[in-house]
């Protein structure tokens, strides 16, 4: 296992990216120079040059140390809400999977429909209703993301449930419970588990145009997205700083669960390495 | 082909009505009050609140909100802007062009770009430029897509001054400009104005070029992993063994036959390049219907939300049900 670990560069790459983001983000408050919320005595804008690596925004304050504490909202969301997707989609796909029948019609059907919809607008529609927010962004980014695990958790049901051992669980008098939750649903997780890491990168990256569009917390919470849509009112002037520097730690952050996906996806098929 | 164009048609209705309830239900069922939303922060009694519910018919009970939002759909009538006055539908029409246009142009892209290097990558299996088009597929869809959009902008509009910061056309060009179809590229052409028709694709080409980044990464990958499948096929190992240039057994043999899957992919990535839309059209000021959505939110507008939405949902559903058709008429192994 460990050699096939190391044998796995995307892997291996994608994890030291996430820890480190994560570690960084965890301890932006020992790292950052300034106060990421307070005025410097630097001038409004100014260009990169220490001791503000990454330069100063429109009040003042120190962008590096704003990008430092920028990842806390972000992450949350997304693995928060992609926890959300995880339990509610899998549990679902089983039903649906082990119930057949009407039950598994409709719900196919409504993660279907879901699942043909622009997830941005869809989250968007609903972050519109319930009114900008953590909570509501995190619930919006969960409910858009339901139908990628029930698809997976539904199909491996449909597999298993037909093999050997399954059938001799219910020979031997297993009820129907018993079978699903011990015998098929344990044995879905694998690939249920493929789903997450490609997954996160898609939340933070949903997070970040919610955010962007304001549609997250107000001011003066640094969160990347945000602080991007900040930069953009100065963009004509050229103070480009404001939104490369947000934007590289998402991208970061994103490639490195990105990465860890494909990593995943090499170890569980490794016969189709590098297909996929 | 007939008979698997009814069937098709006749389970996109269901599958329809199920989109259109999740919208109602995120819109109407969900807590939160528009009329509270829409005049909240405001100098207004309970009565006006009251009155609001009225107008939008949001006091009746829900089954009988249902069965209007339904009804009015099915006569494609999307309601009345609050803000503007105007039919909903009128206001979409006029935008839809826009995004379509922007669309199309980044779908155009994002194949002619994925496919190459698709096929390249897949040529060169296990090579190290196979590991770089992959290292680099993976960055191009971790990349927030209105970042691509206002770092192009840096770049090629405020650092390189080349291209335009936004919209469809010089502010003068627009001024003597009366569009016929709202395409512009084609009325441009239509009028035989090439000046306008550079014009036009001068402000096209950053959003195009944004846009297809999202699904370029997408369309690579599809290609790449299509392309492997095939290439280990016996009729490719016959046609190599035929001694045929392997420019045509990658171009005759390979590709037509790789292709199914690929154009299934671009089709069902019509959903994310509508959600990257909203994105792009907000970053270079494209007045297209994403944009027009994220107005209406900000003017809380909520029967203009409500139209936006179902006519996204609408519009999905046609693309997915013409993808499907296509499907079915390259590949004959698909059929009911």
């Amino acid at each position: 296992m460990r050699r096939r670990l190391l044998h796995n560069p995307l892997l291996l790459a994608g994890g030291v990216i996430v820890v480190l983001m994560v570690a960084v983000t965890l301890l932006a408050p020992f790292l950052s120079p300034f106060d990421p919320t307070e005025p410097t005595d630097a001038p409004r804008l100014e260009a990169p040059r220490p001791p503000h690596y990454m330069g100063t925004d429109q009040l003042q304050r120190d962008v590096f140390s704003r990008v430092l504490h920028g990842g806390r909202i972000p992450i949350l969301v997304a693995l928060t809400s992609v926890a959300v997707s995880l339990t509610t989609g899998t549990l679902l796909g089983w039903i649906a999977g082990f119930a057949g029948g009407r039950v598994d019609r409709v719900l196919s059907l409504l993660m279907d429909a879901i699942y043909s919809f622009p997830a941005l607008i869809l989250a968007i529609a609903i972050v519109a209703v319930l009114g900008p927010g953590l909570v509501n962004m995190t619930a919006a980014i969960a409910f858009v993301y339901i139908p990628a695990y029930f698809r997976v958790a539904r199909a491996q049901v449909l597999v298993i449930r037909e093999q050997e051992f399954v059938e001799a669980a219910q020979a031997i008098g297993a009820s129907r419970t018993r079978t699903l939750l011990r015998h098929v649903a344990p044995n879905t997780l694998p690939a249920v588990m493929t789903v997450p890491s490609f997954n996160v990168a898609d939340a933070i990256l949903t997070e970040a145009a919610l955010s962007f569009l304001g549609f997250g917390l107000p001011p003066p919470t640094p969160d990347w997205g945000f602080d991007i849509q900040n930069g953009q009112k100065f963009l004509q002037s050229g103070f480009w700083w404001l939104i490369t520097f947000p934007g590289f730690m998402i991208i970061l952050l994103a490639v490195g669960f990105g990465m860890i996906g494909e990593g995943i996806n090499d170890l569980l098929n490794p016969r189709r390495r590098g297909v996929g | 082909m007939l008979r698997y164009i009814l069937t098709r048609l006749a389970l996109t209705i269901p599958m329809l009505l199920i989109l259109l309830t999740v919208v109602f239900v995120i819109l109407h069922v969900l807590p939160g009050d528009p009329c509270l939303a829409m005049l909240g922060g405001r100098n207004v009694g309970p009565e006006d609140i009251t009155r609001c519910r009225e107008q939008l018919g949001l006091n009746r009970p829900l089954i009988v909100q249902y069965l209007a939002y339904v009804g009015d759909i099915a006569r494609l009538n999307f309601g009345t802007s609050i803000r503007t006055g105007l039919p909903i539908r009128e206001e979409l029409l006029l935008r839809f062009p826009a995004t379509i246009e922007l669309a199309l142009s980044g779908m155009l892209l994002a194949t002619l770009v994925g496919m190459l290097t698709g096929i390249y990558a897949s040529v060169h299996h296990d090579q190290r430029v196979d590991h770089a088009i992959r290292v680099l597929n993976i960055v191009s869809f971790s990349m927030p897509v209105f970042w691509i959009g206002l770092m192009f902008l840096i770049i090629f509009a405020v650092q390189l001054r080349l291209l335009p910061v936004g919209g469809r056309l010089d502010p003068l060009a627009a001024v003597f400009f009366t569009p016929i179809t709202n395409f512009y590229t084609i009325d441009s052409l239509l009028r035989g104005d090439v000046a306008l028709f550079l014009n036009v694709l001068k402000h096209l080409i950053l959003p195009a070029a944004t846009l297809a980044l999202v699904i370029g990464g997408f369309i690579g990958r599809m290609t790449r992993s299509s392309m492997l499948e095939v290439l280990d096929r016996e009729y490719v190992r016959t046609a190599r063994a035929k001694g045929l240039w392997e420019r045509t057994v990658i171009k005759r043999h390979a590709l037509t036959n790789a292709l199914i899957p690929i154009v299934t992919v671009i089709g069902l990535q019509f959903a994310l390049l509508m959600g990257g839309a909203i994105l792009t059209e907000t970053v270079y000021s494209w007045p297209g219907i994403a944009r027009y959505l994220l107005e209406s939110i900000d003017a809380r507008d909520f029967t203009a939300i409500q139209g936006t939405v179902v006519f996204i949902a609408l519009f999905i559903s046609l693309v997915n049900l013409l993808v499907d058709i296509l499907y079915a008429r390259i590949d004959p192994r698909v059929r009911f």
